[in-house]
């Protein structure tokens, strides 16, 4: 899980499946490029929900992409699994998955890539699961789709990939409904869904966002093993940055359809330096603050916003905000290790970040960050 | 989920007492537990029953023959024999057996009843799924075909139906198959609206979604995704057409459209013939009277009882 290793595991990776085509050690697996997408039918105003968005995933690579809600997080997810409508929606940029356009694939070539090649993990479980069809017929169902299984191959299939998502008793188990399963449970199977074919890249939109805080953990423990042991490049969106913190090499940070900050864990955590991020890593309630000390609010809500081409969107929510971020529109340059969009960063240096290693690579960003780099924003607001 | 505390309890209670086989309980095995428990579901099956094992076994509940005519000797202008020993419930003003009349209607108005009712919930079925599929999985021709399809719906139902179904009994001859297409007809647009509406919000739903993000085909997600949880409604919404399939082949009938022949004997008809003694002898025509409505409410009672049974809201 070393942010480091990501280049050793792709190689690991290509070696170890030569059904799959080999994928050169830098050569991104998933590219996505001045990605925009825009809502509105004929003749309304259209809303830009995600604008120029560009990241790129490696084979293996762990990144997240992090915002609130209405951020262009999940609009971005499924404008790469093609699953945005197709009246309404209007995408540009480009998506390359091993060199071939998403955007410009054929419905028939999508179909083959999606569930086989790049999975999804939803955020509900509750309503993501067919409510009348038994859960092992769901996952052998998937099977069927992309390989040459037999009726009772796929059924075991799906009884391997219920007990390895954790479930007990899987063969009794195939045989149950949704509804009987708990939320915890139902995750878990979503997550044998989408790993069933044991996809290079799954995409995981808020996967714990829906499920109570002890059975999270769990299920992200599942997650992290199941993605480790397929060696599945993993795009977590989530806005809780407690979950990149266990989990991400990178991180994008998104505010308002474009990515504010962008750079590994240990330098984004050891020294965040957009507002936004540093107001979000202060929002995260830490272990080792002082008992009744109040939480860091973000003032405002994010439908508070300054469009992107007058100025800095976060600027009306932003304790650092000068006249220029009101007026010009910050750029998203390259600031040592990171790249960020921001005219007044926080903290001055981008030196090596003291203490933000990988060693102790918690599942909180407590476990992660330098105190006292973490904290400097605070006494800055203060 | 569960607000009820002891509901809770009874489920686990459930778990524990049901053998692992029987565990994989669907939505329908549970609806079918629900609708034992349900007093109104036992009583309308209990009708539906008997009315089904009338019609079948008719021939044998009496040993005289329907629409002969045969005791029209004892029938007067002024008076129709009543109920006595020979004949239970007397005769009608054709002069035939009264019991045997009415066992044998019961045989119409199944066949007509069902028959009309399936036709209707096929062709009903089949635009509901052309239009709700389309519908669901969108797209622009998605759209068109949808609006295509419910326009052509929306005016059937804008003639009433019993209407519609009087045009069509009048339009093509006046035989048994002309009379289950006029009422089947007049069912189409219930069913394709039902269904219609049910498969596009279940289009909307995350399961749906998930199967595209599984590089499912939109048919496959419409055929095996989609439709199985949206005919729910469709399927209770047949229960009680059957009612109203069973009132308008006696409403037809009454109205001199019914089968062309008679002698046949059909409830609503025996409600025409009575019509003119009703002063005289009531019994003429209450006694069909309380056989359609007996039925209807068979009907209707286990088809209420099936969509509560279905309804998510009483599920656990």
């Amino acid at each position: 899980m070393s942010p480091p290793s990501h280049q050793h595991g792709a190689d690991v990776l290509t070696d170890g499946r030569a059904d799959r085509t080999p994928v050169q050690g830098d050569q991104p697996l998933l590219s996505v490029q001045d990605l925009s997408v825009e809502f509105g039918l004929r003749g309304q105003k259209r809303v830009r929900a995600v604008d120029s968005v560009s990241f790129d995933i490696r084979p293996g690579e762990h990144v997240g992409l992090v915002g609130e809600s209405g951020s262009g997080k999940s609009v971005t997810s499924l404008a790469i699994m093609g699953l945005l409508p197709r009246r309404g929606a209007h995408v540009s940029g480009r998506i390359t998955y091993e060199g071939r356009d998403l955007l410009t694939a054929s419905r028939a070539e999508m179909s083959q890539l999606r569930g086989n090649d790049i999975a999804m993990v939803f955020q509900d479980p509750m309503t993501s699961l067919n409510p009348v069809v038994p859960i092992g017929t769901q996952l052998a169902e998937v099977v069927t789709r992309h390989r040459r299984l037999s009726k009772s191959e796929a059924r075991d299939r799906a009884g391997d990939l219920l007990a390895r998502v954790g479930i007990p008793d899987p063969r009794r188990r195939l045989k149950e409904y949704p509804h009987q399963l708990s939320g915890g449970m139902r995750q878990r199977v979503l997550i044998a869904i989408a790993l069933a074919c044991e996809p290079r890249l799954l995409i995981a939109d808020e996967p714990t966002t829906a499920l109570d805080v002890t059975i999270q953990a769990q299920v992200l423990e599942v997650l992290k093993e199941l993605v480790a042991e397929t060696e599945a490049a993993l795009l977590m969106i989530t806005h809780d940055l407690g979950v990149v913190a266990g989990l991400c090499d990178r991180v994008n940070v998104m505010y308002s359809g474009r990515i504010v900050e962008s750079t590994t864990r240990s330098v984004l955590f050891g020294e965040p330096r957009h507002p936004y991020t540093g107001g979000l890593l202060r929002s995260i309630p830490r272990l080792d603050a002082p008992r009744g000390e109040p939480l860091v609010a973000i003032p405002g809500s994010p439908t508070n916003t300054l469009p992107w081409t007058q100025g800095c969107a976060f600027a009306p929510r932003c304790a650092h905000v000068q006249d220029d971020c009101r007026t010009d529109p910050p750029a998203l340059l390259e600031h040592g290790p990171r790249m960020l969009r921001c005219h007044h960063p926080l903290d001055g240096s981008d030196g090596p970040t003291p203490g933000g290693g990988s060693a102790g690579a918690r599942p909180t960003a407590a476990g992660v960050a330098d105190e006292s780099a973490y904290r400097r924003p605070t006494e800055e607001d203060a | 989920m569960t607000p009820a505390g002891p509901s809770a309890g009874d489920d686990a209670l459930d778990l524990v007492a049901t053998p692992a086989d029987e565990r994989g309980t669907s939505l329908w095995r549970g609806a079918f537990r629900r609708l034992r428990r349900n007093p109104s579901a036992i009583i309308g099956a209990a009708i539906m029953l008997v009315f089904v094992l009338v019609a079948i076994f008719a021939p044998l509940l009496t040993s005289f023959r329907p629409g002969t005519g045969e005791f029209f000797g004892q029938v007067t202008p002024s008076s129709v024999p009543g109920p006595s020993q020979e004949h239970w419930l007397g005769l009608d003003t054709g002069g035939s057996d009264m019991w045997t009349q009415l066992l044998y209607g019961a045989r119409q108005s199944l066949v007509y009843g069902v028959a009309s009712t399936l036709v209707g919930l096929t062709a009903g079925a089949a635009l509901g799924v052309l239009a709700g599929g389309f519908g669901a999985v969108g797209g622009r021709v998605g759209g068109w075909v949808d609006t295509a399809v419910m326009r052509v719906v929306d005016i059937l139902l804008s003639i009433p139906s019993l209407l519609l179904a009087v045009s069509i009994a009048a339009i093509i001859t006046q035989d048994s198959l002309a009379i289950i297409i006029a009422i089947g007809a007049a069912q189409v647009p219930i069913f394709a609206r039902l269904l219609r509406s049910s498969m596009l919000a279940q289009g909307k739903s995350d399961y749906v979604l998930a199967a595209g993000a599984l590089g499912f085909r939109k048919r496959r997600i419409v055929m095996s995704h989609i439709l199985p949880n949206a005919i729910g409604p469709t399927i209770v919404q047949a229960t009680l057409n059957l009612a109203t399939a069973t009132l308008e082949v006696a409403a037809l009938s009454y109205l001199g459209l019914g089968p062309d022949d008679p002698r046949v004997a059909e409830w609503g008809r025996m409600l025409v013939n009575a019509q003119s003694r009703f002063d005289a002898d009531p019994r003429l025509a209450i006694l069909p009277g309380i056989c359609i409505v007996v039925t209807a409410l068979g009907f209707t009672l286990f088809g209420e009882a099936l969509r509560e049974s279905l309804d998510p809201r009483s599920r656990r």
